[in-house]
């Protein structure tokens, strides 16, 4: 069986637990794993919480999300997290402004692992104090060929969207790549 | 959609950029405390500004920038004795008190003084009510955002803001983008920056070559990138490196022929449809 991989990721209470329940076929389970001496900065035995997602093609075929954690002492987690996927999914908090730049950063990290197609997601879209999409373009300065979605993690037909939009972004990278 | 927030969180240098690249109509209120600062802008440009202090009435205006005296705004009050600016504005004229260009530049200046105190704001309150005009009575002066966001970068003196924007200047090049420089206002140091920009040039290297300091160069590209002037990207020959696969999975997916991708994409996409 084969099994590919997607990232969630975005600062800390961006959504990211609440989008990946919103579309996995199991309970979201938060993730205790015992990190190895390869790790940076940790020791042997830490454990690192962090959200995993399931959704089953077929037989053949299954797509894993993991969700990034959220503090920022297990940013270590991000680069073994990256490797392999399919693309990510920055979540952004529309709500909290304090939050955009540590999304920004983020999302320089995940750009520095990995040449993978990426979305960026406005999440709580439905809160009335939220920044629209395009306004957060512009506040975290992200190019007009990024997709900045709207997005409602509870909301199961937008997390759908979100997921489709880049599938599709990674499907126009793969015939653009192959000519 | 609201568009509201703190300072401390997004800077006036941040709001007046988003602003003007999003061309916004609307109100801009910004609190701290004991002082206010209300700015209207229509299609990205300011055109009006006051504070909690001063209404913004022309001949308030006018006597702050110098254009009017205490007495003639004293005897200007008493005569008109009407709110409009408009009619105020035209019994200046005709009273040959002032010039027209003289009202265009007070009330550019006015809006200006303003703005440059919100750029030392390290804290306040902001909320931008989309589509609210100025009340009907003001003259409005349009004003372009981008040579007030580069002189209020000028006015930035706390490093600690510019390494926040600009952490490690030897992996960021800079591209210019396809704003005309034509109308805005550009020192000496910025057009030899500006000379200087190419993808495999990274900002420190165009500080290096301009005999600039980090504090210097931090300021000026700063502006420039608030302005919409240059974009900030990866210097050439610095893209991620391509690394070998770890995991098994990692591993598959290097090895599998571009149809066996596309094919599990498709069939990705068909069954997230189904959910």
């Amino acid at each position: 069986m084969q099994t590919v991989k997607m990232v969630i990721t975005g600062p800390f209470s961006a959504g990211k637990t609440a989008f990946i329940s919103s579309v996995s076929e199991i309970d979201v389970v938060t993730t205790e794993r015992k990190i190895s001496s390869d790790a940076e900065r940790v020791k042997e035995d830490t454990t690192v919480a962090m959200d995993f997602g399931r959704i089953t093609v077929d037989d053949d075929l299954v797509l894993y999300l993991f969700g990034t954690p959220g503090q920022r002492r297990f940013d270590f987690m991000w680069e073994i997290l990256s490797e392999g996927m399919l693309g990510f999914i920055v979540l952004v908090d529309s709500v909290r402004p304090e939050t955009f730049r540590e999304a920004k950063h983020i999302l320089e990290v995940f750009r520095g692992y990995s040449t993978t197609p990426y979305v960026v997601a406005a999440n709580k879209q439905d809160m009335p104090d939220a920044w629209s999409p395009e306004d957060l373009r512009i506040a975290l300065k992200i190019e007009k060929e990024v997709k900045v979605l709207s997005c409602v993690a509870q909301d199961k037909d937008s997390v759908k969207e979100v997921l489709l939009e880049l599938l599709y972004s990674i499907l126009e990278r793969m015939q653009l790549e192959e000519g | 959609m609201a568009l509201k927030g703190n300072l401390q969180d997004f800077s006036t240098t941040q709001l007046l950029n988003l602003v003007n690249l999003a061309r916004k109509t609307g109100k801009l209120t910004i609190n701290d405390q004991s002082e206010k600062a209300i700015l209207y802008f229509r299609e990205g440009r300011l055109i009006h500004s006051s504070t909690n202090t001063d209404e913004g009435h022309l001949t308030t205006m006018l006597l702050k920038t110098g254009k009017l005296s205490q007495e003639q705004a004293s005897v200007i009050h008493n005569q008109t004795n009407s709110s409009s600016d408009r009619i105020v504005g035209k019994y200046l004229m005709d009273a040959k008190l002032v010039s027209r260009d003289d009202i265009v530049q007070g009330v550019k200046d006015y809006m200006l003084e303003i703005v440059y105190d919100l750029f030392t704001w390290g804290e306040g309150e902001f909320f931008f009510e989309q589509d609210v005009l100025t009340p009907n009575d003001r003259i409005t002066v349009p004003l372009n955002l981008d040579n007030v966001i580069l002189e209020g970068s000028r006015r930035i003196q706390e490093f600690d803001r510019l390494q926040d924007e600009l952490p490690d200047l030897g992996k960021i090049a800079l591209k210019i983008t396809d704003k005309p420089l034509r109308d805005v206002k550009l020192t000496q140091d910025d057009w030899r920056v500006i000379s200087h920009i190419h993808p495999r040039n990274t900002v420190k290297q165009i500080a290096q070559n301009n005999n600039m300091d980090e504090f210097q160069i931090r300021k000026i590209v700063y502006g420039m990138l608030q302005a919409g002037l240059v974009e900030s990207m990866q210097p050439e020959g610095m893209e991620p490196k391509k690394r070998e696969p770890v995991t098994r999975a990692g591993r598959r997916a290097a090895s599998q022929s571009p149809a066996e991708k596309r094919s599990v994409v498709t069939k990705l996409i068909d069954r997230i449809k189904g959910l």
